[in-house]
C-alpha cells in the first residue's frame, strides 16, 4: 500500500532498504549468533546520512520538518532484515530525543551535530527497581561548584558501551519524588563513568544491552537539560515522540518474517502440492498480512500526526501505535515459525529469530500493560474534560 | 586532484539477447544498471576524494558515460554513490561505435574535462571486452594500470598501484595523468546516502554532441569502427565426451593414436 511518504521520505525508505538487503540481511545470523556489536553496519547507516533524519538541519540534520515519521521509516526497514541491527539506529533516536525535547540551542549545537554524522547516543532511565515505575530512579545527581557528581547504576541500557552520548536520569532532589528528577548528559570516557556486564538476551542480539556505573562522576554543570526537576517529564516527552519507533520496528519484524512466511508457503510441497495451495494456511497468511497493514496505518497516522504539530493527547496515540504493532509483530512471528513447521524451529532456518526479536516490543519503552494504562486513562482524562 | 569516472549502463540481467538482424543487443523491456564493475571504479574515486579532502586537498569526482539519453539514470545513480557531478555524451553520430570509436569518444570528452585520475571498471558485463578503458589511455596518450587491486600510494605526480596479473599481483607505479581499471576486489562499494540521493535528483547533467567534444563525424560511431561483427550467437552447451572402458594398455595405445591424428602429439 502507498502511504503518499513525500520524495525524500522515500528517498530515506529506498536508502534504509539498500543497506537492510545489502549489508545486515546477509549478516543478521552472524551477529544474531555472536552477540557482537554490528559497527561495520552502524558506519554503513552513518554515511548513508540516516543518523540525520530525526536531526534538524540547523543541526546537520535532515528532518526536514517530519523527524518522527522519518525515523519510524528508517527503522522499519532496518527491522525487516534484523531488529537487533535495527536497534543501534533507533535506540540512538530514543537517547537524542530528550535533546530534542528539553535541550538549549547551546546543547544541541554541541551534541546534535555529532548524532547526525554517526555517533551512537543512548537513553538511560531504567534502574534495578525502577522499571515500568520509572519515577523512582535511585541515581543521584549531587551540585558540587560547577559540577554535578552523579553515582548510581543505570540497568538494560541500549548502545550501553557502544554509545558516546548518554542522556541520564538522575535523582536531583530527593524530596520531590518524580519531580526532582532531572536529564544530565554524560559522555563515554568521563571519569568515574563505566559499564557493567554486557547482557545475553532472547532476542536482539545484535544489540549491546549493559549497564551503566556511575561512580563519583562528575560532568559539567551545563550538561543538564532544562530546568532541574524536569526529568520525569522529559522522560514522558520522549516516550510521546519514540513510542512510533519501537512500534516501527515491530511493524519491520513482522513484516520481514511474513514475507519469509510467504516465500515458504510457495517452496514447500506436502502431499503433492505448494503448501500455499491450502486454504487454512492461507487464511492464516491473509490475517497476519491483515493485521502488519493495520499497525502500519496507525504508526504512520501517529507518526504524522505528532510531526503536524497539532497532535493532542499525544501519550495515548503513541502507546496505541506501540502496544497495537508489537501484539501484532508477538502474533505474526509466531504463526510464521508455525507455518514453517520444524524447519521454523530450527535455528539453522532464518524464522525463529524474528520471533525472538518481537518480543522485546511487547516489554520496552513500556510494556504493553504499561501502554494499555495510559490509553485507558487517556480516554478517562479526555472524557472528565469534556473532549 | 581532478578525477573521472568512465561507467556504462548495461541491462540488468545475465539474459541477455540478440537481434539476429543487427547483430546487436535487444536492451527493450529490460531494467538496466550501472556496469558492476565500474561501481567498484566509481566507489575507489570517491574514497580517493574523501582521502584527499580529509587531508585538505581540493578533489572532485565526474562520471562520465557515452549511451542513449536515459543513461542519465545511471549517471544520477552515481550522483547518489558519492560522484559530485556527470556528463552525458550522447549524439546520434555516436551510436553504434565499438571500442575504438567509444574509447576515441570518452577521450575527446576526457581532453575536455583535464583529469588527473581516470577510473574504468576492468570490463563491461554486456559486452566484455575490457578494451575500453586501455584504448582511452592510447587516444590520450595517458599512462595506463589495467586490473589494479589495491592504490598504495598517490601524489601529485605518480601513482603507485598493485596489479593483478595471471602469476600474482604487480605492483608499480605509473606517472599522472593516468587510466586505470580496477577489478572487484579493490573494495566494497557503499550504498546510496541519503545526501547523495538528493543531490542526484537536484543535478544537472549536461549533454555532450559530437561537436562539443570536437570529434569528426567519421571518427565516431559506425563509421568510426573498425569492427565488423559478423554473427552473434550462443555458443553450443558442451557436450559430454566419449567415455572409453578397457584394459590400461589397450586404451593407452588408443589414446596415443588419437593424439596423433590431432596432430597434438
Amino acid at each position: 500500500m502507498d502511504y503518499f511518504f513525500t520524495e525524500e521520505q522515500q528517498m530515506m525508505r529506498e536508502v534504509a532498504r539498500e543497506i537492510a538487503e545489502k549489508r545486515i540481511r546477509p549478516v543478521a545470523a552472524e551477529y544474531d549468533e555472536s552477540g557482537e556489536f554490528p559497527w561495520p553496519i552502524v558506519e554503513a547507516i552513518a554515511e548513508a546520512d540516516l543518523f540525520r533524519v530525526f536531526i534538524p538541519e540547523e543541526y546537520e540534520g535532515m528532518d526536514l520538518g517530519t523527524p518522527v515519521t522519518n525515523m519510524c521509516i528508517v527503522t522499519e526497514e532496518l527491522s525487516k532484515a534484523c531488529g537487533g541491527i535495527a536497534l543501534a539506529f533507533a535506540a540512538t533516536g530514543l537517547g537524542t530525543m530528550p535533546l530534542l525535547v528539553a535541550a538549549s540551542d547551546e546543547q544541541k549545537k554541541r551534541w546534535l551535530p555529532r548524532i547526525a554524522a554517526g555517533t551512537l547516543a543512548a537513553f538511560a532511565l531504567t534502574e534495578a527497581n525502577a522499571g515500568s515505575d520509572a519515577g523512582s530512579v535511585q541515581t543521584r545527581a549531587v551540585l558540587d561548584g560547577d559540577h554535578w557528581v552523579i553515582n548510581g547504576t543505570k540497568q538494560w541500557i541500549t548502545n550501553g558501551g557502544e554509545a558516546e552520548i548518554y542522556t541520564v536520569f538522575c535523582v536531583t532532589d530527593p524530596s520531590k519524588g518524580a519531580r526532582g528528577v532531572s536529564t544530565i548528559v554524560v559522555e563515554k570516557g568521563t571519569p568515574g563513568f563505566s559499564f557493567g556486564k554486557k547482557e545475553d538476551k532472547l532476542g536482539i542480539r545484535a544489540s549491546a544491552t549493559r549497564e551503566l556505573v556511575f561512580q563519583d562522576c562528575r560532568v559539567p554543570k551545563e550538561n543538564l537539560l532544562g530546568r532541574p526537576g524536569t526529568g520525569f517529564i522529559n522522560a514522558m516527552k520522549t516516550f510521546d515522540l519514540s513510542r512510533p519507533g519501537v512500534a516501527a520496528q515491530a511493524v519491520g519484524i513482522a513484516q520481514g518474517a511474513l514475507d519469509l512466511a510467504v516465500k515458504y508457503s510457495r517452496e514447500r510441497h506436502q502431499f503433492g502440492q505448494p503448501i500455499s495451495g491450502f486454504q487454512g494456511l492461507r487464511w492464516m497468511l491473509a490475517d497476519m498480512a491483515t493485521k502488519v497493514e493495520a499497525a502500519r496505518a496507525l504508526v504512520y497516522a501517529v507518526a504524522r500526526w505528532i510531526d503536524s504539530g497539532q497532535a493532542k493527547r499525544t501519550t495515548t496515540y503513541s502507546a496505541m501505535s506501540k502496544c497495537f504493532a508489537a501484539d501484532v509483530a508477538m502474533e505474526v512471528t509466531t504463526n510464521a515459525v508455525q507455518i514453517f513447521g520444524g524447519y521454523g524451529y530450527m535455528k539453522e532456518y532464518p524464522i525463529e529469530k524474528y520471533m525472538r526479536d518481537a518480543k522485546i516490543t511487547q516489554i520496552y519503552e513500556g510494556t504493553n500493560q504499561i501502554q494499555r494504562d495510559e490509553i485507558g486513562r487517556g480516554l478517562i482524562a479526555a472524557a472528565a474534560a469534556g473532549e | 586532484m581532478k578525477i573521472c569516472v568512465c561507467i556504462k549502463q548495461v541491462p540488468a540481467t545475465t539474459e541477455v539477447k540478440f537481434d539476429p538482424e543487427t547483430n546487436t543487443l535487444v536492451r527493450e523491456g529490460v531494467d538496466s544498471q550501472i556496469n558492476p564493475f565500474d561501481v567498484y571504479a566509481l566507489e575507489e574515486a570517491v574514497r580517493v576524494k574523501e582521502r584527499l579532502q580529509k587531508e585538505g586537498e581540493e578533489a572532485t569526482v565526474t562520471v562520465l558515460t557515452m549511451g542513449p539519453p536515459q543513461a542519465e539514470q545511471a549517471l544520477r545513480e552515481a550522483i547518489s554513490l558519492g560522484a559530485d557531478d556527470a556528463v552525458l555524451l550522447s549524439d546520434r553520430a555516436f551510436r553504434g561505435a565499438d571500442t575504438w570509436a567509444t574509447s576515441y569518444a570518452l577521450a575527446q570528452a576526457l581532453r575536455k574535462l583535464q583529469p588527473d585520475l581516470v577510473f574504468c571498471g576492468m570490463q563491461a558485463i554486456d559486452g566484455d571486452t575490457g578494451q575500453v578503458g586501455p584504448g582511452i589511455a592510447v587516444h590520450l596518450d595517458y599512462a595506463q594500470a589495467t586490473y589494479v587491486a589495491k592504490i598504495e600510494a598517490l601524489d601529485k605526480r605518480k601513482i603507485t598501484v598493485r596489479r593483478l596479473v595471471e602469476q600474482g599481483y604487480e605492483v608499480c607505479a605509473v606517472r599522472l595523468p593516468v587510466v586505470m581499471t580496477v577489478v572487484k576486489e579493490i573494495n566494497e562499494p557503499r550504498t546510496p546516502s541519503l545526501r547523495g540521493k538528493m543531490n542526484a535528483k537536484k543535478a544537472r547533467i549536461p549533454v555532450w554532441k559530437a561537436a562539443d567534444i570536437e570529434a569528426p563525424e567519421e571518427k565516431l560511431g559506425l563509421q568510426g569502427s573498425p569492427t565488423q561483427v559478423v554473427k552473434v550467437f550462443s555458443p553450443p552447451h558442451r557436450e559430454g565426451g566419449e567415455k572409453w572402458t578397457g584394459e590400461p594398455e589397450e586404451l593407452a595405445d588408443k589414446l596415443a593414436s588419437l593424439l596423433k591424428e590431432l596432430e597434438v602429439v
